[in-house]
C-alpha cells in the first residue's frame, strides 16, 4: 500500500510512536484434506497499516469476522505474520527468534475477551497472577507473592483472593485478574480484546474506568478491539475501523464521530441505538451480508454493500491515503 | 497469621472438592463394587504375611498332598502338601505390586510422550506417534515373551518388561487430550506472557490431563496383573516367589486338571479376575466422575 511507498519509514520510526503496523497479512489455509495441497486461504487480515502513539488508546472496531481479532493477535506474533512489519520501539518484532520474542513479551501484553476460559481452572488466582514473573525470571517467592498483592489493591482485588481458584469468582472480577496479571510485568503495550463484551452493562463501566485509570497511573498504551462503538468511543484516543480485513478508516475518535467519510463507518454509526425516541433517526441500511474472507468483492471489498458505490470501486482497489491531518480513509469518493 | 488463614481455606476448599467427588462417586454401584474388592485386596496384600503361619508353605510330607479342601486346610493342599489358601494371601502381594509398579512406569512414559507429542506437533508429533505405532501394532505376547527370556526371571524385571510394552495405547489418549487443553484460551494466554514449551506442559497442560492420567492408570494395573498372571504362567516368572500366576503355572504342569484338583485351579484364577474387574470398575467409575459428559443427567 502506498504506506510503504513513503521512504524511510519504517527505518526511523519517530520516539512518540510505540507500535507501528505496515500492511500486516495473515492469510488461514485451508486444507481440504489429508495430505491435499492448500488451494484456498482464508484472508483474516489483508493489509493493515496503522500506528499506535505512547499513552494513547486506539481502538479498532468492526463486525465479526471482520479480522480485528486476528490482527490484534498478529501483532503479539500469536499468530504467525504472513506479510507485512510489526515495528514495537524500533525493533522489528518479526525478525525476533524465538528467545528473544518470549523476553518481549514482558512489554507487551493482552487481556482476552472471555474471563471464563482465560483462566486455567486448576490455578489459583495468585499463581495466575504471578505467572508473568516467574516466567520472566522472577522465582523468589515472597517477592512475587508481594508483587501480586501490590497488582491486587491496584485492580480492587483483596488479599484474600490469593488462594482463590477462578470459579469463585464472578465475570467482573475475573476480568479484573485478567487486567491484574496483564499488567504486573510492568508492560508498556497491551492489547484489549473486546474486554467488556462479555460482562453485563454494569460491570462494564467499573472495568473501562479500571483500564483508563491504570493507563494514566501507569502511562500505559492500549490497542481497544472491540465491536461496540459507545465503548470505543468512551475509551479510545483515535479508532479504526476494519472492514473484511481491511482497514476502512481511521482517524481521532471526535472526528470518526462527527465527521465519518467512509460510507461503512456512516453505516455503523447509524446502527448506534439513541436513548431519546424523539430523534428522527436516517439509518443507513447495508443490504446482504458480509462476504466470505475466502473471496473477497474485487476492486474495494465493501462495493456490494455500498450504498453509494460507482463503477470504478468495483475495479479499482482504494488507496489508504490521509485526507486531511490524522484523518485516513480507504474510499474512492472520500474528499 | 496471614498464611494460616490462608491454609486453612485450601484445606477447606480440598474438603470439599473431595466431599464433592464422593457424592458423584458414590452413585455409581459398578465403582463402589470395585474400590470394595480393590480395598480388600489391598488389606490382603498389606496384611498378608501376619495373617498366614510359614509352616503351611512348607512341603510337610507325603501324608496331605493334593489334599481337597478341609478345616485347617481352608481351600486344601497342592501336590507338595502347600495350604493354597496361605499362598493366595501371600501371592496378593506380588501381584498388586507388580500392577501398581508396571501402571507407573507405563503411564510415565505413556503421558511424557503423549504431551510432548500433542503439544509441539508437526514433525516431533509425527516421529514420536509412528514410534508409538510400532508398540501398538507388535504382537504383545511374543514381544513380552522375548524380552522377559532375555532379561531372565525376576519380579524388577518383569515390572520392567510389562512397563515398557503397555504404554502406547496411554500416549494415544493423553495425545488427544492435550491436543485439546493446548488449544485453550489460557494456553495462548501462557504463550501471550511469553512461557516457555516446558512452562506451559508442566503447568498449564499436565494439571488438565490429569483426571485422564487417574482413570487411566488404574485401567493400566488391571492389565499388567493379566500380563504378570500370563508370564508367570507361561513360566517366566519369578520362581523365587508366590503369585497368583506361579500357582496357576504349578497346577496346570503339576496335573491339577488330570487329578481333577479343582480347589488347586480355580481359587488363583477366580481372584485374578476379581482383581482385574475391580481395577477395571474403579477405572469406569473414575473415568465417568471427571468426565461429566458421562454422567447421568439426574444430577
Amino acid at each position: 500500500m502506498n504506506v510503504q511507498a513513503k521512504p524511510s519509514i519504517t527505518e526511523a520510526v519517530p520516539d512518540d510512536i510505540l507500535l507501528k503496523v505496515d500492511n500486516l497479512v495473515k492469510y488461514f489455509p485451508i486444507k481440504p484434506g489429508f495430505l491435499q495441497k492448500t488451494t484456498k486461504f482464508v484472508k483474516a487480515v489483508d493489509g493493515v497499516s496503522f500506528f499506535i502513539r505512547r499513552g494513547e488508546t486506539l481502538g479498532l472496531v468492526g463486525e465479526s469476522g471482520c479480522g480485528k481479532t486476528t490482527t490484534g493477535r498478529t501483532v503479539l506474533r500469536l499468530h504467525e505474520p504472513t506479510k507485512g512489519s510489526i515495528v514495537f520501539e524500533g525493533q522489528d518484532l518479526r525478525k525476533l527468534k524465538d528467545e528473544a520474542l518470549r523476553k518481549k513479551r514482558k512489554d507487551m501484553s493482552i487481556i482476552f475477551q472471555d474471563p471464563y476460559s482465560s483462566l486455567n481452572p486448576r490455578m489459583t488466582v495468585g499463581e495466575i497472577v504471578g505467572e508473568p514473573l516467574l516466567v520472566h525470571g522472577l522465582t523468589n517467592v515472597q517477592e512475587r507473592t508481594k508483587r501480586v498483592h501490590e497488582v491486587f489493591a491496584e485492580v480492587g482485588l483483596a488479599p484474600y483472593h490469593y488462594r482463590r481458584y477462578p470459579h469463585e469468582f464472578s465475570g467482573g472480577q475475573r476480568q479484573r485478574i485478567g487486567i491484574a496479571r496483564a499488567i504486573i510485568s510492568n508492560p508498556k503495550l497491551i492489547i484489549c480484546d473486546e474486554p467488556v463484551s462479555a460482562l453485563d452493562v454494569s460491570i462494564q463501566s467499573q472495568i473501562l474506568n479500571l483500564l483508563k485509570e491504570l493507563q494514566q497511573k501507569h502511562g500505559l498504551t492500549y490497542l481497544f478491539i472491540a465491536h461496540n462503538l459507545s465503548v470505543v468511543k468512551h475509551i479510545s484516543d483515535r479508532v479504526g475501523v476494519m472492514y473484511l480485513g481491511k482497514m476502512a478508516e481511521l482517524t481521532t475518535s471526535d472526528e470518526l464521530y462527527k465527521h465519518p467519510l467512509h460510507p461503512y463507518t456512516q453505516a455503523l454509526l447509524s446502527a448506534i441505538p439513541r436513548a431519546n425516541p424523539e430523534i428522527k433517526l436516517d439509518r443507513v441500511r447495508l443490504a446482504g451480508d458480509v462476504p466470505s474472507p475466502i473471496n473477497p468483492p474485487s476492486g474495494c471489498r465493501f462495493h456490494p454493500r455500498c450504498p453509494v458505490a460507482v463503477d470504478q470501486c468495483k475495479v479499482v482497489e482504494p488507496e489508504w491515503r490521509e485526507v486531511r491531518p490524522d484523518h485516513y480513509v480507504a474510499c474512492h469518493l472520500a474528499n | 497469621m496471614l498464611s494460616l488463614a490462608v491454609n486453612k481455606d485450601a484445606l477447606v476448599l480440598f474438603k470439599k472438592n473431595l466431599a464433592s467427588f464422593w457424592e458423584i462417586y458414590r452413585r455409581n454401584t459398578m465403582g463402589l463394587i470395585g474400590l470394595f474388592f480393590l480395598i480388600f485386596f489391598g488389606l490382603l496384600a498389606f496384611l498378608g504375611p501376619h495373617l498366614v503361619s510359614v509352616t503351611t508353605l512348607v512341603v510337610d510330607g507325603v501324608t496331605q498332598t493334593l489334599h481337597p479342601p478341609t478345616p485347617g486346610y481352608w481351600l486344601g493342599t497342592d501336590n507338595l502338601g502347600k495350604d493354597i489358601l496361605a499362598g493366595l494371601i501371600i501371592g496378593t502381594r506380588v501381584s498388586l505390586l507388580v500392577g501398581v509398579a508396571a501402571a507407573t512406569i507405563s503411564m510415565t512414559i505413556g503421558t511424557i510422550i503423549g504431551i510432548v507429542s500433542g503439544y509441539y506437533g508437526k514433525t516431533v508429533d509425527a516421529l514420536l506417534m509412528r514410534f508409538t505405532d510400532v508398540f501398538l501394532v507388535i504382537p504383545w505376547l511374543p514381544l513380552v515373551l522375548a524380552m522377559a527370556a532375555l532379561l531372565g526371571p525376576s519380579l524388577g524385571n518383569i515390572v520392567f518388561v510389562i512397563g515398557i510394552t503397555s504404554w502406547a495405547g496411554t500416549a494415544r489418549i493423553i495425545r488427544s487430550q492435550t491436543l485439546s487443553v493446548k488449544e485453550r484460551p489460557y494456553v495462548e494466554r501462557a504463550r501471550a506472557i511469553g512461557a516457555g514449551g516446558t512452562h506451559i506442559m508442566l503447568r498449564h497442560i499436565l494439571p488438565n490431563v490429569f483426571p485422564l492420567i487417574y482413570a487411566n492408570t488404574v485401567l493400566v494395573a488391571a492389565i499388567a496383573i493379566l500380563s504378570e498372571t500370563t508370564l508367570s504362567f507361561l513360566g517366566m516368572g519369578d520362581p523365587t516367589r508366590i503369585s497368583w500366576g506361579m500357582m496357576l503355572h504349578y497346577a496346570y504342569e503339576m496335573g491339577a486338571v488330570i487329578n481333577m484338583a479343582w480347589w488347586w485351579l480355580l481359587p488363583p484364577g477366580i481372584f485374578v479376575v476379581l482383581v482385574v474387574l475391580s481395577f477395571t470398575f474403579v477405572g469406569y467409575a473414575l473415568d465417568e466422575v471427571f468426565n461429566p459428559k458421562l454422567r447421568r443427567r439426574d444430577l
